[in-house]
């Protein structure tokens, strides 16, 4: 399974997202100290759950961290992150 | 002295800290490099710490803030967030808020 494969699934399982966008931007890191051969090291997420109602944003992304707490302690050297619950998501 | 205790002395003693990769001069990545320009916007002092000179504290700043990714910026003490929420508390207004609600204060910006 890609990497991802693997983000997207963990986030859907733990969050029952209406919206998630995984972006692969590894490719923007060529040559930075955390990329390595074969990419899937830069991520960026943009989610919305109802999950991260009355969250503050710190306490979203460390819900987030933790649902992909083995990710980052393996290859995932950077995760951007966008979390929002249904109301607040723009166009 | 534990590196617990090197970062705790660290946030306690300096209003606004900045976990980064590199220095305020010379960021030597892309997230934390944008959380010191909008520092440097907003025109608050802070203390850069270089993680990249000692693995115990990239580890320690980790472990201590629950947090796994740099940069980690701390005001008063208290730890703020990461690249994303910094620059979202930023164009919402809230980080000036922040700072003003914490008595802390900034150069009018350019």
């Amino acid at each position: 399974m890609s990497a991802k494969d693997d983000i997207t699934k963990k986030l859907s399982e733990a969050f029952a997202p209406q919206r998630l966008d995984v972006i692969d931007e590894s490719h923007l890191h060529e040559g930075h100290s955390g990329h390595r051969h074969g990419g899937e090291t830069h991520f960026r997420v943009n989610i919305v759950s109802p999950a991260f109602e009355g969250k503050s944003r710190v306490e979203r992304h460390r819900m987030i961290n933790t649902a992909l707490a083995a990710e980052l302690a393996g290859q995932l050297h950077a995760l951007a992150i966008k979390a929002q619950a249904p109301g607040e998501a723009g166009a | 002295m534990s590196i617990e205790q090197f970062i705790e002395n660290e946030v306690k003693s300096n209003d606004v800290v900045l976990f980064m990769k590199g220095t305020p001069q010379f960021p030597q990545c892309g997230f934390s490099g944008q959380v010191v320009q909008i520092l440097d916007h907003v025109g608050v002092g802070y203390k850069g710490l270089n993680v990249l000179e000692s693995a115990d504290l990239r580890d320690g700043i980790k472990t201590y803030s629950n947090w796994p990714t740099i940069p980690q910026l701390y005001v008063k003490g208290e730890f703020v967030g990461g690249c994303d929420i910094i620059r979202e508390m930023f164009q919402a207004g809230e980080l000036q808020q922040l700072l003003a609600d914490k008595g802390i204060t900034v150069a009018a910006s350019a």
